[in-house]
């Protein structure tokens, strides 16, 4: 289905279309926004669920295809859900030849983490992430938007078993 | 705050604000970087602002990146230029009690020289920052980034009213082209010119353009002058602005930058309470704002008529470079893009001229330049060196040399797009004629340090690999070319190679950089073309000896147990995650059995040489083949 051509006059319908809408109605009919207004869904789900796209498809009126187009040549689009937790090793040159992509040797072997990909648990997901500007530090790793320095084997094996271990706890308290 | 409505009243206003910022006797600032930030100097700076808020004495400052990123986290007191390193939160009260005394510091806190051991307490004893030249990161570490009165009590805007009142656009133009600033975004394009074509092309709109894509995957300068002293780059688009007859502004950063983007938008915002973005700015006839918007993790979004796609929404695709961006650039309408450390450097040519400007750096590049030095060097961090600065003072004098006084082995420049230089090409000056002569670029400001550890065949497969994720694909030679290269590198790098694969990869790389249509395609081929040139004989090692001097490539490399230094802790094997290592039977040592690593399990991954104490972990290249494996 095309964008319809009435982006002003259309009215969210379901919970997470009145969700989109608040992130992206300063936008409506506003096309040269579908990237903000991408980003900003994926910012709030932590990826972009189909619904959340096409009600931007059609609150901005930018065809569906166009919408997927971007959401596969831009890298930080996901298509499908990711963990609750996002690793993010930098693999920029600084970290790189610090030797940062030997780690993902023991998140893959050790804890299940495959390289770009989701852990069978749905806890996390591992991607990698050019320079945040920490090289001094590096190798570095973002968990949830949270910078650690000097990342080893060893340090990101105790991360990943520490928020396991507190997954595990919350999931025993009914929390999920 | 009240809006400025005309020239007087802002100069009133910078007045209040300079003297309001000199009513502190103390100053004391905490780096908020990146590289700080990880170390954890936001717990620091918590600690600070409890112990300083309603101080008369002493103002406390969250700044951008100081520099020195390797000892972070930095805390500096001025006016005397106290220098603290790696400063805890449990040190902040020794730091507030010794500043109120006179002449006190603490001497637990501060650098000391690695080749004398003395202890430097001033800033500018440092050999790191005694060698270098700031203008543009001149106010990093001395203005709160969110207070725009700090920027003005340090003379800001101050370019920008000067403009405004004594300045006619032309001659704006004129005093841009005399002081030769070159695009510092990496191809080097005068800026004056630019600036000049976009005035004079047909139009009613005309759009002005900041380039925050920092796509170099290895280098944070642009980062640290957005986080450290937004206002400079929003002065410097509004002279720009003022002078081409610009309308509409924007800003593009890299969303990977959060806090540079959260910064940026609180300056836009002040600038615009104050009245220096809007309409009628400081009561004259000259309006201009400035939109912002995020790029989404694509290199190629840095190329200039791609990240004009990118802005409009779109996919970020070059277009051919026939058409000039100065004529129809963005919408199709004259627009002028460039980088942020360029725009920084225009309201300091504003205020103290071309002559100034040209005074510095050398003939064909005059200026500054800021580069982010990192890997394998002692002093890590973002510096900025008159342009002809050599290799040597910037690797040795600023950079103290190789880490663990390792071997130097090549120096690249211009980040993926730029090429190695080895030790004979440390003489070089950095001036981007010099560095494109031979086989590099400028580029941003990358500088990744490589000692003997590294491996050049494996970085020039990083770097093509690299471009081809991020390569849009559009045309052929960028396309299957790269892919073509990055076959033969792995090939090489997995002991696969053949003599031959070495001449094919030069000539495959002479054909795509002849043929790409954009920049990426263009220089793509530098890394692989300046590591054969420079480092040859590390290719053949791979191929021949099936050798990985550098020790990285997985292939060629093997780590074994060294009987004679293992005391038999097995911490190795705990950290192990492919259960390769194991003890052997009645090799008692001191914490008990011996390890050893099956060679048929192991993965490769260096967990082991990370946690040995003994260093009893080695490496071997040519690998040493699995007992029974032939
Ligand atoms: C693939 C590619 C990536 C680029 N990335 C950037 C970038 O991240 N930042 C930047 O300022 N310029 C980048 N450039 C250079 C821009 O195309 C452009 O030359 C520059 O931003 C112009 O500004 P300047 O003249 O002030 O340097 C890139 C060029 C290419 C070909
Ligand atoms: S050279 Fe590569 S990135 Fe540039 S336009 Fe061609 S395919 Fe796209
Ligand atoms: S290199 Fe990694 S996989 Fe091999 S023995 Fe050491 S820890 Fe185990
Ligand atoms: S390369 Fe990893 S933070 Fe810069
Ligand atoms: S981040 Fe603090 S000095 Fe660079």
């Amino acid at each position: 289905m095309e964008a319809t051509g009435h982006p002003e006059m259309t009215e969210p319908a379901s919970e997470i279309e009145r969700e989109v809408e608040d992130l992206i109605g300063k936008w409506a009919g506003n096309p040269s926004k579908t990237i903000m207004a991408m980003l900003a869904v994926q910012e709030k789900y932590n990826w972009l669920p189909q619904e959340a796209l096409e009600y931007i498809s059609i609150r901005l009126g930018v065809p569906k295809g166009q919408i997927y187009h971007i959401a596969t040549f831009y890298k930080v689009f996901s298509l499908v859900q990711r963990g609750k937790h996002i690793l993010q090793l930098c693999t920029g040159t600084g970290c790189y030849i610090l030797g940062s992509a030997l780690l993902a040797k023991t998140l893959d072997k050790r804890h299940g983490i495959p390289w770009n990909g989701t852990s069978d648990d749905g806890l996390f997901t591992l991607e990698s992430v050019n320079c945040i500007g920490a090289c001094s530090m590096g190798p570095v790793l973002v968990v949830d938007g949270e910078y650690h320095a000097n990342v080893t084997h060893d340090r990101v094996d105790a991360l990943v078993k520490r928020l396991r271990k507190r997954a595990n706890k919350e999931e025993n308290n009914g929390e999920a | 705050m009240e809006k400025l409505r005309s020239i007087e009243q802002f100069k009133l206003f910078q007045d209040k604000c300079r003297r309001e910022f000199e009513e502190y006797p103390l100053v004391i600032s905490v780096c908020q970087g990146a590289s700080c930030r990880a170390a954890g100097s936001e717990e620091v700076a918590n600690v600070f602002e409890k112990l300083t808020t309603g101080s008369s004495d002493i103002r406390f400052i969250k700044s951008g990146c100081q520099g020195f990123c390797e000892y972070g986290p930095l805390s500096v007191v001025r006016p005397a230029n106290i220098f603290y390193h790696m400063v805890k939160p449990g040190d902040v009260t020794d730091i507030m009690r010794s500043t109120k005394e006179e002449d006190e510091v603490v001497d637990r806190l501060l650098y000391t020289h690695p080749g004398t051991g003395e202890k430097l307490g001033r800033e500018h004893e440092i050999e790191f920052y005694s060698k270098q030249h700031r203008i543009v990161l001149a106010l990093n570490g001395y203005v709160d980034p969110l207070r725009i009165d700090d920027y003005l009590a340090h003379g800001g805007y101050s370019a920008l009213a000067k403009a405004l009142q004594v300045m006619e656009p032309g001659h704006i133009i004129e005093e841009m082209i005399e002081a030769n600033l070159r695009g510092r975004g990496g191809a080097g394009y005068p800026a004056g010119w630019k600036w000049k074509s976009c005035k004079e092309a047909p139009g009613d709109r005309r759009h002005i353009i900041c380039n925050a894509d920092e796509g170099d995957p290895g280098a944070f300068m642009d980062q640290a002058v957005l986080e450290g002293n937004p206002h400079s780059v929003i002065e410097g688009m509004l002279i720009g602005a003022y002078a081409i007859g610009g309308t509409n502004g924007y800003i593009y950063i890299r969303h990977e930058y959060p806090q540079a983007v959260k910064t940026f938008s609180a300056a836009l915002d002040k600038a615009r309470e104050l009245g220096l973005l809007g309409d009628n700015i400081l009561g004259t006839d000259f309006s201009f704002d400035i939109d912002m918007t995020f790029g989404a993790g694509s290199f190629v979004c840095g190329e200039s008529s791609a990240l004009m796609r990118s802005l409009d929404g779109q996919v970020g695709e070059p277009r051919d470079k026939f058409t000039h961006a100065t004529e129809k650039g963005f919408h199709d309408e004259p627009t002028t893009l460039n980088n942020v450390e360029t725009w920084a450097n225009v309201p300091h040519i504003i205020n103290k001229g071309a002559k100034w400007f040209r005074g510095i750096g050398t003939e064909g590049s005059p200026g500054t330049k800021v580069f982010s030095l990192v890997g394998k060097v002692n002093n890590t961090g973002l510096i900025e060196v008159p342009m002809g600065t050599s290799l040597r003072e910037i690797v040795y004098d600023i950079g103290g040399g190789i880490k663990k006084d390792g071997k130097f082995k090549a120096v690249q420049t211009g980040g993926p797009s730029g090429g190695m230089l080895p030790e004979s090409k440390l003489n070089l000056p950095v001036d981007f004629d010099a560095l494109t002569d031979a086989g590099s670029m400028m580029g941003s400001g990358g500088m990744i340090v490589m000692d003997e550890h590294t491996c050049v065949v494996d970085v020039a497969k990083y770097f093509i690999d690299f471009l081809i994720d991020e390569s849009c694909g559009k045309c052929l030679p960028c396309r299957e070319g790269l892919r073509q290269m990055s076959k033969i590198l792995h090939r090489i790098c997995d002991g696969q190679g053949k003599l031959k694969d070495i001449n094919d990869l030069e000539e495959l790389a002479e054909t795509v950089a002849a043929t790409a249509l954009c920049g990426l395609g263009k220089s793509a081929p530098n890394p692989v073309l300046s590591s054969i040139k420079y480092f040859r004989d590390e290719y053949t090692a791979h191929i021949v000896e099936h050798k990985c001097p550098g020790g990285v490539c997985q292939s060629l490399i093997s780590y074994h147990i060294v009987p004679d230094l293992c005391n038999g802790c097995g911490e190795c094997e705990e950290a192990c995650a492919s259960l390769a290592i194991h003890s052997v039977r009645r090799q008692k040592r001191k914490e008990g059995l011996l390890r050893e690593i099956d060679q048929t399990l192991c993965d490769k991954c260096g967990a082991c040489v990370q946690i040995c104490k003994e260093n009893a972990v080695e490496k071997r290249s040519p690998a040493v083949a699995p007992a029974g494996a032939a």
